[in-house]
């Protein structure tokens, strides 16, 4: 079995040897060539723009992922501030969750960034290289010899073809990327978005929220209590005993 | 002998390199035959590096077809299979051509 170089080189050459056999005559296939290399490049700058397009949603998304992260934490605190120990350990955990998401989301996301630049470094040594070939096909026009021809219009359409193939090849890989990563940011997304992501939970989308509100609630009641209690100081029995019912009520109510 | 380096572009490399070439090249192969993900990025890190170390890098305005070409570093086990199996691993490099 041959090794990855020659294999690899040995498929690139295979797709482009089979364009090369029609060629009859050079002028023709020189400038159909070019034509489609203009295309291609065409075809590439798109690819970029697409790429790049991907990757400032997924910023985005990852901007908005830290945001959870960081209410999550936020839950945390007013969960322990309200002596709510259970509520505080599963805002941390979920947080952990997103966080460890959002960390593998980051790492993928620097070495797309580098492969980005890699990209637009790619299609400015196409746009070179099919300047160049431009300028040749000229040459080899003018001095049309034809198995001489012949030779040089193939190592140059074989060169040019096998660097789209590269740049194309590397856009697909970034896209392909950009996909996944999506994908993972997405399912973390919901999965927070409707407090799914752990097991702990039974109750629905924002639980968490929900009963801080209600201890904020409460001790907001309890406050009040406080407060009316000191203000009207210890009454007389059947007074209190009028509270004492109210209370009774509103308990049940709830 | 021309090497490129894919998504990076093409090296003009000396012949003596040609059996270091081909022993880092057979590591990788072997990488890929042990399923170890790993030894597969480590081997074509090597191999990029030795092009790159022993190589000039060709023009923009060259063209001329390679020899020989170093699939990319960040090459997953999945994609090396695809690679070895028939119909290699370029769908649509058809199209480009």
């Amino acid at each position: 079995m041959p090794g990855l170089m020659s294999r690899m080189s040995m498929i690139i050459k295979s797709k482009f040897s089979k364009a090369l056999d029609k060629a009859e005559n050079p002028n023709e296939t020189l400038d159909y060539s070019y034509e489609q290399q203009l295309q291609q490049l065409q075809n590439v700058k798109r690819g970029i723009a697409d790429v790049t397009t991907a990757k400032k949603r997924l910023e985005l998304q990852y901007t908005s992922m830290q945001q959870q992260v960081d209410k999550l934490d936020g839950q945390a605190r007013d969960a322990l501030k309200a002596n709510r120990e259970d509520l505080a350990r599963e805002a941390l955990s979920r947080k952990a969750t997103v966080q460890a998401q959002l960390g593998d989301i980051m790492a993928q996301g620097q070495q797309l960034e580098a492969q980005q630049q890699k990209l637009v470094e790619g299609e400015k040594t196409l746009a070179a290289k099919v300047e160049s070939f431009r300028t040749q096909k000229e040459v080899i026009k003018a001095q049309y010899n034809a198995a001489e021809a012949q030779v040089r219009i193939s190592e140059a359409a074989t060169g040019i073809g096998e660097h789209m193939a590269d740049v194309g090849m590397a856009i697909d890989r970034a896209k392909d990327k950009t996909q996944q990563m999506q994908a993972r940011a997405d399912a973390v997304e919901e999965l927070t978005a409707a407090g799914t992501l752990t097991d702990f939970t039974s109750s629905g989308s924002d639980d968490i929220d929900r009963q801080l509100k209600e201890i904020s609630h409460s001790s907001q009641v309890d406050d009040e209590l406080a407060k009316m209690k000191a203000e009207i100081g210890p009454g007389e029995a059947p007074k209190q005993l009028e509270g004492g019912e109210e209370a009774e009520t509103t308990e049940a109510s709830s | 002998m021309i090497v490129r380096l894919l998504g990076e572009g093409q090296f003009r490399v000396d012949d003596d390199l040609m059996p270091t070439l081909n022993e880092l090249d057979a590591a990788v192969l072997r990488a890929v035959e042990a399923g170890d993900e790993r030894a597969l990025w480590d081997g074509l890190q090597a191999l990029a590096d030795a092009v790159r170390g022993h190589g000039t890098r060709l023009g923009d305005d060259e063209l001329v077809p390679s020899d020989a070409i170093v699939p990319p570093e960040d090459l997953s086990l999945d994609e090396a299979r695809d690679l070895l199996a028939d119909d290699g691993f370029i769908p649509g490099a058809a199209a480009t051509a």
